[in-house]
């Protein structure tokens, strides 16, 4: 049986396919992330490029030729006369690069500070469970901002929209480490206890060697449900801030500044603006979302 | 024969107190739990020790301390006249760690199950900078496992073929202590006789000393050369396995035998032993087992008994 | 013969799974009289613990009893509906598992868990329900027993709060009480006390006891009959002294001689080849035909003898003949 093959016919696979939320859910994601990551191969126009923008164009309505140009954009344009569908594909890249980025330095910190406190014990442990109890008593959203808003204080003014996104993934990650660092802390000190690891500490192995090679790959299996879920938060965070006017720069939007700047044209009649990329926002955390519940089912033995 | 082990007035206290907060609000003293009393015994080279004791005994507790896992708060432990918490030089203290394995209870718990067992197997050998060409598919080999095991993960093993990788791990840097703690207690009685059989067999092969730590009477008095009996942290009795078996001096140890079932208790009407195992925490005055004893007299409320060498046996009674 | 409790004849456990039908109990039939105590020892995935929670209808889905017939005292029970069963399980089956954590609630008091037990299974005054709370604790050996009725499970100790379980196994009356492990959990001096507790009130009671146990120590001290399982069947069934000292089956030969009790002194203690078969790769014919030294052509292909009346042994070579 070739490695594919023997996969294909492993339980895991098995629940998946046997979940029809599982594979819609996959394939709205896998559609989605590739629309994002070949975005400049996929969309028709390139929304940034001033000079391939007519201000003629603005407000076209979906599958309508324009009344001056006489062109016609799938999903309409802006005010600018920018394509709806572009603008879309080029903001997911944004908002699924700030949402992976911050996950991963959230789900990296979380991983190692879990494993510390919970391998070590003692005062670092009480310590850094503390911040972290504090940091959960506060909603996620008011520490991102909160640290986005110190963050961009140090940063110089020409810098700052460029490193925008940068400030974002970290305000983001910082604001979600915590949930990593307590599963992970659980878990350390069930595996710590195991006799395994007894056995390496008892040849001599070293704490940092005992917690990265035996602990940490016994651990993984919850923090992967995690970061799924918290992409999807990551992903709704990002876009709540940009939406608020304190994330992405409106050179760089992402989903949640595009429906900013949607919202102004709401109640004049130019809904397309918003919908479009409010839809795609919705289906893209919303299948992520799904994903993660059932990686999280799957993944647990009590369940099976 | 010289000794490979001398244990000397080994006490280990655990503090299970409740957070300090707590201790202050709720007006509650320091809670001390004495695991290990005073314990002294020495492991002659090439022999087998066994350990007995109820849970709160604290064998496993004196296991862990032999090995290196757990420093003792009091009294020491020489393995091959090597102290591992107070010796300098680290070269013998490498020396005498490699000396020293561990085979654990639960074979399920003591594989990492992310590794494959030939890594897991090489890893003693691995850390200390060795050469491991070949050496977990010889081992493997010699614990009645296949060479071809070796790229395998352990949930592909039953828990018989578990504790067999578990003792190829303790070979694997070639010790001369093997620390024993319950290591058939998990496995069904035909895997039991199957790995109590291997480990005779390497035993006679690589001249290996066990400490041989268990609650089964019955494993202990198969296998051990010499028996120490164990009653909330203290040494009650140790005598070589007959004189033990056939004749014991200790009311607890006459106790565990009476009470152990037996094959051929048809119907047997025993006399269940009296009450149930103190509070570690607030053991009772004057000899321990004095609540339960049925030869207590006021002195062993007040008095704790000494070592006493009757024969071949030491045991801590004044009655005996 | 003492009137028959429990009667358990052909029953069949099946797990459907992905890849196939597994059949952890595997037609096995057997009687428990009143008063007396059936042992039922087996290996782990011997199907011992499946048997004890088919006949008290607490299999775990997908597991289901798919043949066979349990019947309490004449009457079908392996066919009623979840609330039946119920009641029964507190009235007439009373159990007694491993971890007594498990069927006590840690936040009642034993007063409490007693007489609520007793209120729902007996028709008598709360006053009364409480005297017999009371009285069942005494019963099963607590010291200072009305000062403890108002403690919780935790402030117990182990072999203590086995015997509020089996004091809460008993408080309905019951006729047939089910001890999956009961002793395994605890030391050896506590697990006396309860083997003789047990035996007393079977015997006092007239209750019928079905004791399963890995322990054939256990068995053989507290045991009337005993029932050696194998690979989800019925290897032998017989009384305890025959079956132990004289095994007709060669697993039970092999079990018996691999303890180290039966080594009295020889250096290796006699060991079965092999394992247990897993459920999905139960051999054909007789399952324990590749472990066997007795084993001929017969035995991998005509499917195994069942132990009947008077067969002793599910073997085509037992090593006694059957005792009529």
């Amino acid at each position: 049986m070739s490695a594919f093959a023997r996969a294909w016919q492993s339980d895991f696979a098995w629940s998946f396919r046997r979940s029809p939320v599982a594979v819609v859910s996959f394939i709205v994601v896998v559609v989605l992330v590739g629309a994002a990551v070949f975005a400049p191969l996929i969309a028709p126009y390139d929304p940034f490029d001033p000079a391939t923008l007519n201000l003629m164009n603005g407000f076209s309505k979906p599958m309508e030729p324009n009344a001056f140009t006489g062109e016609t954009f799938w999903l309409g344009t802006d005010d600018q006369g920018r394509d709806v569908f572009s603008t879309i594909l080029y903001g997911m890249r944004i908002s699924l690069f700030v949402g992976f980025s911050a996950v991963l330095f959230a789900m990296v910190l979380g991983i190692v500070l879990g494993l510390v406190t919970g391998y070590v014990g003692g005062w670092t442990e009480t310590i850094i469970m503390r911040i972290a109890d504090v940091q959960l008593t506060f909603p996620a959203i008011l520490v991102a901002m909160l640290i986005f808003g110190v963050a961009k204080g140090f940063t110089p003014v020409h810098l700052r929209d460029e490193m925008a996104i940068w400030v974002l993934i970290l305000a983001i990650g910082l604001s979600d480490w915590v949930q990593f660092a307590r599963v992970v802390r659980g878990a350390t000190l069930v595996e710590k206890n195991k006799e395994y690891t007894q056995a390496a500490k008892l040849i001599g192995r070293r704490p940092a060697a005992i917690m990265f090679w035996h602990i940490l790959p016994n651990v993984m299996s919850p923090v992967l449900v995690i970061a799924t879920i918290s992409l999807a938060l990551a992903i709704i965070a990002e876009a709540t801030l940009s939406f608020l006017g304190v994330g992405a720069p409106p050179t760089q939007p992402s989903l949640g500044t595009l429906i900013r700047i949607g919202q102004g044209f709401l109640f004049s009649g130019e809904w397309w603006i918003i919908l479009f990329p409010a839809v795609t926002l919705l289906a893209l955390a919303l299948s992520v979302n799904l994903l993660g519940d059932w990686l999280r089912d799957a993944l647990n033995p009590r369940l099976r | 024969m010289s000794a490979l082990v001398s244990v000397r007035n080994l006490t280990r206290i655990f503090d299970v107190s409740k957070p300090w907060l707590n201790r202050l609000i709720e007006r509650l003293p320091r809670a001390l739990l004495k695991a290990v009393h005073d314990v002294s015994f020495e492991i002659e080279e090439k022999t087998i020790y066994g350990l007995v004791g109820e849970s709160g005994s604290g064998k496993s507790t004196i296991g862990k301390m032999i090995v290196g896992l757990l420093p003792p708060t009091d009294g020491s432990v020489e393995v091959g006249g090597v102290n591992l918490f107070t010796e300098a030089d680290p070269a013998r203290v490498a020396k005498t760690r490699s000396d020293i394995q561990m085979i654990f209870q639960d074979p399920y718990a003591s594989l990492n199950p992310r590794w494959r067992v030939r890594a897991i197997i090489e890893e003693p050998v691995t850390v200390l900078g060795g050469d491991t060409g070949g050496l977990a598919e010889r081992l493997l080999e010699q614990v009645g496992l296949s060479a071809s095991d070796a790229g395998k993960y352990p949930h592909e093993f039953s828990g018989g073929q578990r504790q067999r990788i578990c003792v190829a791990r303790a070979l694997a840097s070639k010790p001369k202590l093997l620390v024993c703690d319950e290591p058939t207690s998990a496995l069904d009685v035909s895997v039991q006789a199957q790995v109590l059989n291997l480990m005779s067999d390497l035993q006679e092969e690589l001249g290996l000393t066990y400490l041989l730590i268990s609650h089964d009477l019955t494993v202990v008095q198969h296998m051990a050369t010499k028996v120490g009996v164990l009653y909330l942290g203290r040494l009650v009795e140790e005598a070589p396995r007959e004189d033990l078996f056939t004749s014991p001096k200790h009311p607890y140890t006459r106790m565990l035998l009476e009470a152990a079932p037996r094959l051929d208790g048809f119907g047997r009407q025993v006399d269940p032993p009296r009450g149930e195992i103190p509070d570690p925490i607030n053991p009772p005055s004057g000899c321990a087992f004095h609540p339960r004893c049925p030869l207590a007299v006021d002195r062993c409320k007040s008095e704790p008994p000494q070592m006493r060498d009757i024969g071949q046996t030491r045991v801590a009674c004044h009655m005996a | 013969m003492a009137e028959r409790v429990l009667r358990v004849a052909d029953l069949t456990v099946e797990i459907p799974t992905r890849h196939a039908v597994l059949r952890p109990v595997d037609q096995v039939g057997f009687d428990i009289a009143a008063g007396e105590v059936l042992g039922v020892v087996g290996e782990s995935g011997a199907g011992k613990s499946m048997t004890g929670n088919a006949v008290i209808g607490l299999l775990d889905p997908p597991a289901r009893i798919t043949g066979g017939q349990i019947t309490l005292h004449g009457e079908r029970i392996d066919n009623l509906p979840a609330d039946q069963m119920r009641r029964i399980r507190g009235n007439e089956i009373g159990m007694v598992f491993q971890d007594p954590l498990t069927s006590l609630n840690p936040l009642l008091t034993v007063r409490e868990q007693l007489t609520e037990t007793i209120l729902q299974h007996l028709p008598v005054s709360k006053a009364e329900a409480e005297a017999r709370a009371l009285a069942g604790l005494e019963e099963v050996g607590i010291p200072a027993a009305a000062r403890r009725l108002d403690a919780y499970p935790h402030q117990f100790s182990g072999g203590m709060r086995q015997r509020v379980v089996i004091a809460l196994a008993l408080c309905a009356e019951p006729s047939l009480i089910i001890a999956d492990e009961p002793t395994t959990a605890l030391d050896v001096s506590v697990q006396a006390q309860i083997i003789a507790l047990l035996k007393r009130l079977c015997r006092e009671r007239g209750t019928a006891v079905m004791l399963i146990t890995h322990d054939m120590g256990v068995i053989a001290e507290a045991a009337d009959r005993v029932a050696v399982m194998y690979a989800g069947r019925l290897a032998e069934l017989g009384d305890v002294r025959d079956v132990l000292t004289n095994p007709a089956h060669p697993y039970t030969a092999g079990l018996m001689a691999s303890t180290p009790l039966a080594a009295q002194g020889h250096h290796r203690l006699n060991q079965i080849p092999g394992t247990m078969p897993r459920l999905d790769a139960i051999p054909d014919g007789c399952a324990f035909n590749p472990r066997c030294p007795r084993v001929a052509d017969k035995c991998r292909k005509e499917p195994r003898p069942r132990v009947e009346e008077g067969d002793r042994a599910s073997c085509w070579f037992p090593l006694q003949e059957a005792v009529a």
